[in-house]
């Protein structure tokens, strides 16, 4: 998996932990880490994040979204953290998670890979290691489909009236 | 949008769904990681503020709900009744219309009369909590004491539960009974005629009146605290009969052919209703019972949180 080597190749010498934001970057991040260990012929620090608690459209009314467990290794200071996700899309997302992690310590240098950049950036944030670009318009859907959630692999792109 | 889960406020476990109650445990279990991190605090409610409302004593509770608000970033303020303008005469409505005029987003109540929950959510904007309201319900207790139920047994369904104790009285016992016959668990209440009336059985629990025999059916024993005052009033001869007859004691448990685990809501009267050996013991969930209730406040905090724009269209009651 490339989006693996290129983790690699970022990772430098401090301790590393890959965590996945819930719930498909969970399981992308549970595909990288074995690859990434053996490249590296060391052991990775693995955590999973579930960002609900930090979003920041929580106030609007309406339903509340699900909340997910957040699993973080306690070795979380001085480390090189990377951020896994299925889709790369406004940024907040990412930008919530940031958040969280800085609640739980302060790593050394945090990275993000995610296997979709679908452009439409609303926050100052770009990924370090980026699976595949896709140009897309507001009203698209990108979804991934992970076999272990959806029962196959996969990326879709959704167009209304397409 | 779809309609919130809970409606705007949480009152009881009676007019709840199997669905609504299954949805507030499985929320509250990400919640006990929040209190396990090194910063115990998430931003979910930040600008929210929260008035705790207490009419009638409590520690436990209280402080329960306070961590729970804390941990959500809520902003929150305390009033109890005494060295309150409660104490000058002011109605319920009146405290609670002042508060609402400084733009408060919800009141946790606790209130000595039955009702009074209620009352206060039909006529405020605001979420509403009860934190036990009379001898009517004490809904998040119950809610405690089923997520502590489930992490043992892994599930509510076909479980044996009885309730011991001063069940007349006790908010805490209607509020598991509705949640736990909601998910399928089988009820029982077991305690002196005086105090364990045979209405009960309309609620389709059974009753037992030896604790032997509560023992020996149940997977779960729900201790509740004999209250004091109820001995003076005559329900019950002494202390010490109540022990001998009702206490949960080891020799009781270790009589019993399989293994049971102890709820008791607290405060505990240490050899009346239950004793030390029992309540420090193996069998005892009671510490569990404490940190569950952390998570459950914040799980119906941030579900109602979602709030209910249409409150007034038909009262708060739109389960």
């Amino acid at each position: 998996m490339r989006i693996a080597s290129e983790i690699v190749e970022h990772a430098g010498d401090s301790p590393l932990i890959i965590v996945g934001i819930q719930r498909r970057g969970v399981q992308l991040a549970g595909r990288i880490v074995p690859i990434v260990e053996q490249a590296l012929e060391r052991k990775v620090g693995r955590g999973m994040l579930g960002i609900t608690l930090y979003r920041d459209d929580i106030q609007a009314a309406g339903q509340r979204p699900v909340v997910h467990e957040t699993r973080l290794p306690p070795e979380i200071d001085g480390a090189t953290v990377v951020i896994v996700d299925d889709v790369l899309y406004t940024g907040r997302t990412v930008r919530a998670a940031l958040d969280e992690i800085a609640d739980f310590g302060r790593p050394r240098r945090i990275l993000l890979a995610v296997l979709v950049d679908r452009g439409g950036r609303e926050l100052p944030i770009a990924a370090n290691v980026v699976g595949m670009t896709v140009a897309t318009a507001p009203g698209d859907r990108v979804e991934v489909r992970v076999s272990e959630i959806d029962g196959s692999d996969g990326v879709d792109l959704l167009r209304e009236d397409g | 949008m779809s309609a919130p889960l809970l409606g705007k406020d949480l009152i009881g476990l009676e007019h709840l769904t199997r669905e609504q109650v299954t949805a507030i445990l499985d929320t509250a279990e990400p919640f006990k990681e929040v209190s396990e991190r090194p910063i115990k605090k998430v931003p979910a409610l930040r600008g929210k503020t929260i008035v705790n409302l207490f009419f009638e004593a409590s520690t436990r509770t209280r402080i329960s709900f306070e961590f729970a608000e804390k941990r959500l970033s809520a902003d929150t303020v305390n009033v109890a009744s005494a060295g309150s303008s409660v104490q000058k005469g002011e109605t319920l409505v009146d405290t609670a219309r002042n508060l609402e005029a400084m733009r408060i987003d919800m009141v946790v109540i606790r209130h000595g009369s039955s009702g009074a929950a209620k009352f206060l959510g039909d006529r405020i904007r605001s979420n509403v909590i009860n934190a036990g309201d009379g001898q009517h319900e004490h809904p998040t207790q119950a809610l405690l004491d089923l997520l502590t139920l489930r992490d043992r047994f892994g599930r509510v369904e076909g479980l044996k539960v009885c309730i011991v104790g001063d069940v007349m009285h006790s908010r805490v016992a209607r509020s598991n009974i509705w949640g736990l016959t909601r998910l399928g668990a089988e009820v029982a209440v077991c305690g002196p005629p005086t105090l364990v009336p045979r209405e009960f059985t309309d609620l389709g629990v059974r009753t037992f009146r030896r604790i032997e025999e509560a023992i020996e059916w149940a997977d779960a024993l729900n201790v509740l605290r004999l209250q004091l005052e109820r001995m003076q009033a005559g329900f019950i001869p002494s202390l010490r009969e109540y022990n001998r007859v009702f206490g949960v004691t080891r020799e009781r448990l270790a009589r019993a052919s399989k293994d049971l685990i102890v709820l008791h809501p607290g405060p505990m009267n240490r050899g009346v209703e239950i004793d030390s050996d029992v309540a420090d013991g193996p069998h005892s969930v009671i510490l569990p019972q404490v940190t569950n209730g952390v998570a459950i406040r914040m799980a119906v905090l941030y579900l109602l949180a979602g709030g209910s724009p249409d409150w007034a269209a038909g009262g708060s009651d739109e389960k």
